[in-house]
């Protein structure tokens, strides 16, 4: 693996492998000193193109756990609204010595052109890319969804998981399908790792062309609840703009058909986890009663993120391999 | 007195003749004098010169683009001796002035025949009609009109227009996008843009326009013309409107010919182009609309961009792809697997768009006629390699595409304005001859 793009180019064998390292990379976090260093005296370049703070501290939490020398670059809109090419960023970068880089654009595609145009070496990882792929965010949920599997904590230092995919688990994701990067993630990386999907959307918010997906699609929530038997509940946020777009009637009527309601929280099975990428519009997607509900593992997410990004950076830019685990020991 | 006699040629009907050429026409090859130059064209295929009804010459406006001298080189290596250079520069080929520069710096370059085409609309805006009659008197002698890159959406403005260049037996030629349905798209709505989260530009908004277009050209009796047809809808569309004796005619990319959306996994913006690429179901079913007629012409599309609007991810780059240098040779590997003739390819290439857009001095071999002819090596294998085309567009999405067919000369109204693949001298307009009629 030489950049993280999308999950769909992840074998099983490359998915078990990052969580398991970001299983080991999850007792870091509660020592006293929270770093590792493993990557001391390389340079990570975040470059975002998009407001994103959750993600970008995130990454940056990653990076310095890691030892590694943090550089945060961003600029609102495309490359071209501040005049420079793609091209001339991404190897301004490389001529200032980055290592990796964590990209997150709201052009879908700009992870991929700046691995794979030539211009630079170093390795690419997607922090978020349009509405196409956001894999490190389907790697920590994944890494949560296992944790729920196993019946372990949904976060902190355990080995409970390590070894295993989310093999017979049934995951729902629900809301805003085409304009989610989440989701496209999601879809490939549980299924790669054994979980059946089913995607719970309007109509108006399903991209054509979703029949090709390795999932089911439903347009009824209630009749997916009653009928799946869901292991974990994913909801997506739905942006203000897309009411703006007509996409669903009103907000009200699109909290009733695919909100999560306090009553169809209390229809799900009992063991069933509420995921939710934050953040949150409680109330329209998400109800109180779900939001903070003991089985919700909203927070638990924001801190596997981490781990899942450590594990990441430190494959991408030690170049270990699946086949090649030489180092982590030192871990 | 300026004589050409080309020996042994094989015309497009596979027989062999010589080709006889005097002040700019085609004659009997008994009538060429001693004197005359003479050509080898042993294996060589004569075609009539190609033209292209639609190329986008940039100038005025985005020279750093491409220029008309730069972009009529590029048509005369490609092999075309007309060209109809769409109206989107800047300022818009809305007003007479603006078509008889362009047509001015046609003439001056010399390379190929450059034939404005004239802004249906004033601006390209879509909302009121630009001074149509205008362009058509000009020196230019505008016929066809287009708003190319915008879609003539207003169903009322799309009738008026139809209506009232019946007046000079002009054309419109649309580009067939509703723009409601395509806002925002970035490529072929269909699986792959689904699983690459790139919004969607959908076959339907090509289709319904041309459905209500075809509706209209009926109704008033106007003649239309169908710009860049992408979809296996559209073929059926316009298949439908020609048996019921509709006047409209119809256009392919080389490029829609091959390619697929596919290509956009890259996310490489050479394949980013308006219509986008469709699927294999699409390129299929235009290639049999080009081969049973229901698709009249290739027409390149050739827009040119400079690199960094190409060099950028793919949401911003721009759209379009250069042809003319590779058109002909495209279009013959796209349908290499059909039972497409070298007639068929003279009739797509050359005689279907000259009769089209009342070319009468292009499109033909016949003796009297203009002397626009290109000889072609039907069985020269090479790599494509954009950087050696004349064109300043490097937006060439067969960079490396293995081709079977290449231009060898080019003579434009007589003069050889390619020679064995390097361009010679222009033509001087300013002498007297048929380009003058």
């Amino acid at each position: 693996m030489r950049h993280l793009l999308s999950t769909a180019q992840l074998s099983r064998a490359e998915a078990i492998d990052l969580l398991d390292v970001a299983e080991q990379m999850s007792h870091v976090s509660t020592r006293e000193v929270k770093k590792l260093p493993v990557l001391r005296g390389l340079t990570v370049v975040n470059l975002f193109f998009e407001d994103s703070t959750r993600t970008r501290l995130s990454f940056e939490a990653a990076a310095k756990r890691l030892s590694a020398d943090v550089i945060t670059f961003t600029a609102k809109g495309s490359s071209v609204s501040k005049g420079e090419s793609l091209q001339d960023t991404a190897q301004t970068l490389s001529a200032m010595g980055a290592d990796g880089i964590v990209i997150r654009h709201s052009g879908s595609g700009a992870p991929h052109r700046l691995a794979h145009a030539g211009w630079i070496d170093a390795p690419v990882v997607n922090a978020g890319d349009g509405t196409h792929e956001h894999p490190t965010q389907a790697l920590l949920d994944a890494f949560t969804l296992r944790r729920v599997r196993a019946g372990l904590p949904a976060s902190g230092p355990h080995d409970g998981a390590v070894g295993r995919g989310l093999d017979g688990m049934v995951v729902g994701i629900v809301g805003d399908i085409l304009h989610s990067r989440v989701a496209r993630s999601n879809v490939h990386l549980l299924t790669t790792l054994g979980a059946h999907v089913v995607l719970v959307a309007p109509p108006t918010l399903l991209p054509v062309g979703v029949d090709s997906w390795p999932c089911d699609v439903v347009y009824d929530l209630d009749e997916a609840i009653a009928s799946q038997g869901f292991d974990a509940l994913m909801m997506l946020r739905v942006q203000q703009e897309r009411m703006d777009e007509a996409f669903f009637p009103t907000a009200r009527e699109y909290a009733r058909r695919w909100g999560l309601t306090d009553a169809r929280a209390r229809a799900l099975p009992a063991d069933c986890a509420i995921l939710h990428p934050g953040p949150m519009n409680r109330g329209f997607e998400i109800g109180a009663e779900a939001a903070d509900s003991p089985r919700t593992v909203v927070l638990d997410q924001v801190a596997n993120g981490v781990s899942v990004r450590m594990a990441v950076l430190y494959r991408l830019l030690t170049g270990q391999s699946t086949a090649d685990r030489g180092r982590e020991g030192q871990l | 007195m300026n004589q050409t006699l080309i020996r042994g040629a094989t015309l497009p009907d596979g027989t062999r003749a010589d080709l006889g050429i005097r002040d700019g026409r085609f004659v009997d090859p008994q009538d060429v004098g001693a004197s005359a130059t003479v050509v080898d064209a042993d294996g060589l295929l004569a075609l009539p010169g190609l033209v292209d009804m639609h190329t986008h010459l940039r100038e005025p406006g985005r020279e750093d683009a491409e220029t008309v001298l730069s972009g009529s080189q590029a048509a005369a290596a490609g092999g075309y001796t007309a060209v109809h250079a769409m109206a989107n520069t800047s300022p818009v080929a809305d007003t007479a002035g603006v078509v008889e520069q362009v047509h001015r710096l046609g003439r001056t370059a010399g390379y190929t025949q450059v034939r404005p085409v004239g802004a249906v609309t004033v601006g390209l805006a879509g909302v009121s009609l630009a001074e149509l009659g205008a362009m058509a008197d000009s020196e230019a002698r505008v016929r066809m009109f287009s708003d190319d890159g915008h879609c003539v959406w207003d169903p009322l403005v799309m009738r008026r227009a139809l209506e009232y260049v019946k007046a000079f037996d002009g054309i419109i030629a649309q580009h067939a996008q509703d723009p409601r349905l395509t806002e925002g798209a970035q490529m072929n709505e269909g699986a792959v843009s689904a699983e690459l989260g790139l919004p969607g530009w959908p076959s339907v908004a090509e289709e319904s326009i041309i459905a209500r277009d075809v509706l209209l050209a009926e109704h008033v009796g106007s003649r239309l013309h169908v710009c860049h047809v992408s979809t296996a809808g559209s073929v059926d569309l316009i298949r439908w409107a020609k048996a019921r004796g509709i006047r409209v005619t119809a256009e392919v990319t080389p490029h829609h010919l091959i390619l697929t959306d596919e290509e956009v996994r890259s996310f490489d913006p050479v394949y980013k182009v308006n219509p986008p690429l469709r699927t294999r179901e699409d390129v299929l079913a235009l290639r049999e609309g080009l081969a049973d007629g229901t698709i009249d012409v290739v027409g390149t599309d050739h827009a040119p961009h400079p690199a960094e609007h190409k060099c950028v991810e793919w949401t911003a780059a721009a759209m379009g792809m250069v042809g003319l240098e590779s058109a002909l040779a495209v279009v013959a590997h796209a349908m290499r697997d059909t039972d497409f003739s070298h007639a068929d390819l003279a009739r797509v290439l050359s005689a279907a768009p000259a009769r089209i857009t009342g070319l009468s001095q292009h499109g033909t071999l016949e003796a009297g006629t203009g002397a626009n002819l290109v000889l072609v090596d039907p069985a020269a294998p090479h790599v494509l390699d954009p950087d050696v085309h004349r064109t300043m567009g490097r937006n060439n999405p067969f960079r490396g595409t293995q081709l079977g067919m290449r231009v060898r000369d080019t003579f434009f109204y007589g003069t050889r304005v390619v020679a064995d693949g390097a361009l010679g001298a222009p033509l001087d307009f300013a002498e007297a001859g048929p380009w003058n009629d």
